[in-house]
């Protein structure tokens, strides 16, 4: 019995306690795996996510499919739409499962585990996300097939590379915006619900998941300098669509791609600077149990 | 570093910890100037009501809370400036946890607790089986966290706590909510660890009275965020044992319990008729109350004179109950009265209802085979 509890025997707690970089580096990298893995897993094990994020999802896209073909608009707006909705599947799941996931964590019991783990928490969130991507990819990846064939969506893309990378940019600055909100929301507390329900419908609205961003005029150009969805999605739309009469008003997809870039940084910036305030404050406050709270 | 000496730092060290919840209407002081020194290797008990600050001590310890005042060390490492150095070494497991993900089978849970202390993928793996067994879940393991019971989900936290093999561990009213089967497990799992690791050091949160009294080699009392009395169980317990107290059961007693308070450093003997009916025969219980337990032998020696056999003697001690109502004036389960600091208002403070402490006063008996 002894055995099974002594794991790497160590002289002293101060030989214990003493980590050379490679290990620090080695458990955060751990770390992502680890927190990935309840995401990846629970893809498999959770069969009822077809019906509520692929098949939901689609009707909803669906729906403005049939608008567009009865009000005769032109046919890359179908394309528009199918590109818009799958890529809703991402917005939800970094609203749902990162900005709300630290308070959630919270109410679990889960955070004060984190803190108590000598890992860097940005790993934990890093790992949310990977784990929230490869869920949603799948989710997405659905959705876009299923619609494409059905509606008879034709791609246009002559710079595959730069669509690639727009697309896994746009993750990057989305995942980047649902770190910073995770801590953000955990500092709010009980309003973190509501929060989540007032950014859902906004953001779908002035990111433009259902028709060009252009046709918002200055919104619509406020929305590409703040937010992810809305500056990604269309870059991928004006890349995967090269032959359509893409509404003019919006910068070139080399353009947004560096905007991406900008807001990754940031966003990544500011979610490691907010997660260490938060930190701070939580253990000054008491906050990081619900117990307190 | 601080500590003992040099070489060897205090497991734990303390000194003038004080923490103030910013609450409205009125700030909650929940540690009123704690000084305390845990040496390396041992199992320390806080022992006290809900409300006690037992909670906050140990959360400013675990680096999840700052203390408003004073300096809290573990192994000589600062809790405010070196927590990374802390977590590496130390882990925790609280009573009615329910950390984790339920869609999650235990091997996979522990496994990904595993991987944030950054033990390889496959280590990970072969430490959660070796885990699994050793807290008895073998059979559990591949079965969903959310199908476990309340005990299952325990033994599996406490196999979480372990996974990084640490020199402090930290629990915090590990048996709260738990039957007693499952806490006796646990229990025993506590003590199988540190039989098998004497190194490594214990700090238990308690306000189970026989918990503490059971695990510990030193309790702290708290109450209203103090330390009120500090020491070994048995040391403890002497604080309040005033006179000896034993229960003799006699085959007869010539001439009764006149010849027994005749004896000198008896203070009272008072004897009961009991029927022994597995042997069929009328025995004869006397409770003496002594000077102390040196007197005994004179008790034992007066009735070999007079021809009585001692077929069982048990001493009565005091419980650590006792102890406290000695301490405060009131019992665990009492509320405090007027003059009283007020109870803090946050929920981790808060009274627990499955609170099965023993009543106020109740004496534990310790069996003494002869």
């Amino acid at each position: 019995m002894s055995s099974a509890f002594v794991y790497r025997p160590t002289a002293s707690p101060q030989e214990a306690a003493n980590w050379s970089r490679r290990q620090i580096i080695a458990t955060d990298l751990r770390t992502i795996v680890g927190r990935a893995y309840p995401r990846v897993t629970g893809l498999f094990r959770e069969k009822s996510w077809v019906f509520f994020e692929v098949l939901l999802p689609f009707l909803a896209t669906s729906a403005f499919v049939f608008v567009y073909r009865a009000v005769q608009a032109p046919p890359e707006y179908i394309g528009f739409v199918v590109l818009g909705g799958a890529m809703t599947a991402f917005w939800l799941n970094v609203i749902w499962m990162m900005a709300q996931q630290l308070w959630w964590e919270k109410s679990q019991g889960n955070l004060e585990l984190y803190f108590a783990a000598p890992m860097n928490i940005m790993s934990v969130l890093f790992g949310m996300a990977f784990g929230g991507f490869v869920m949603s990819s799948t989710r997405a990846v659905a959705v876009l097939v299923v619609a494409s064939a059905l509606y008879g969506v034709s791609f246009a893309v002559d710079q595959w590379f730069l669509l690639i990378g727009v697309f896994f940019l746009t993750l990057a600055a989305l995942y980047g915006l649902g770190m910073v909100l995770a801590s953000l929301f955990l500092m709010w507390g009980r309003e973190a619900w509501h929060l989540t329900q007032f950014l859902v419908e906004p953001v779908y609205f002035v990111s433009g998941l259902n028709f060009p961003i252009a046709r918002l005029g200055i919104l619509g150009s406020v929305a590409i300098a703040l937010l992810p969805l809305a500056v990604g999605l269309d870059a991928m739309r004006q890349l995967a669509f090269a032959d359509a009469a893409y509404p003019l008003g919006t910068p070139s997809p080399e353009i947004e791609a560096l905007i991406l870039v900008a807001m990754t940084v940031v966003f990544l910036l500011l979610a490691r600077w907010t997660l260490r305030v938060l930190e701070r404050l939580a253990r000054k406050e008491g906050r990081l149990s619900i117990r307190w709270q | 570093m601080s500590g003992t000496s040099e070489s060897q730092p205090l497991a734990i060290d303390v000194r003038g910890i004080r923490r103030v919840y910013n609450v409205k209407p009125t700030p909650v002081v929940a540690l009123q100037g704690v000084d305390l020194a845990v040496e390396p290797g041992e199992f320390f008990g806080l022992l006290g009501p809900n409300g006690a600050g037992k909670t906050t001590l140990i959360k400013i310890l675990t680096t999840l809370l700052l203390p408003s005042a004073g300096t809290a060390h573990i192994f000589g490492f600062d809790v405010e400036r070196q927590t990374k150095q802390i977590r590496r070494i130390m882990n925790m497991v609280a009573g009615g946890e329910q950390s984790g993900y339920g869609i999650l089978t235990v091997r996979e849970q522990l496994w990904m607790f595993s991987q944030f202390y950054g033990l390889p993928s496959k280590d990970g793996w072969r430490r959660v089986d070796e885990l699994v067994e050793a807290v008895g879940l073998g059979e559990q393991k591949e079965q969903r966290v959310s199908t476990l019971s309340t005990g299952q989900r325990q033994k599996m936290n406490f196999a979480r706590g372990l996974l990084n093999d640490p020199w402090i561990f930290f629990l915090d009213e590990p048996t709260l909510g738990l039957d007693v089967s499952a806490a006796r497990s646990v229990r025993e799992l506590v003590l199988a660890w540190k039989a098998a690791v004497p190194g490594r050091t214990v700090l238990l949160t308690t306000h189970y009275m026989a918990e503490a009294d059971e695990l510990c080699d030193r309790i702290a009392i708290v109450d209203h965020g103090r330390i009120l009395a500090l020491g070994t169980p048995d040391e403890l317990k002497k604080r309040v044992q005033r006179e000896s107290v034993f229960r003799l059961e006699l085959d007869r007693l010539e001439g009764g319990t006149a010849a027994l308070k005749r004896l000198p450093g008896v203070l009272s003997a008072v004897a009961a008729a009991a029927q022994d009916e597995s042997r069929d025969r009328q025995t004869v219980e006397v409770n003496l109350t002594l000077e102390d337990d040196a007197v005994l032998g004179t008790v034992v020696g007066a009735l070999a004179g007079i021809g009585s056999h001692i077929l069982a003697l048990r001493k009565s001690e005091p419980s650590l109950e006792d102890v406290f109502v000695e301490l405060v004036g009131r019992g665990f389960d009492e509320e405090p009265t007027d003059g009283d600091t007020p109870e803090p208002p946050a929920p981790d403070l808060t009274p627990d209802p499955r609170d099965t402490a023993h009543e106020p006063g109740e004496r534990e008996e310790e069996e003494a085979l002869i």
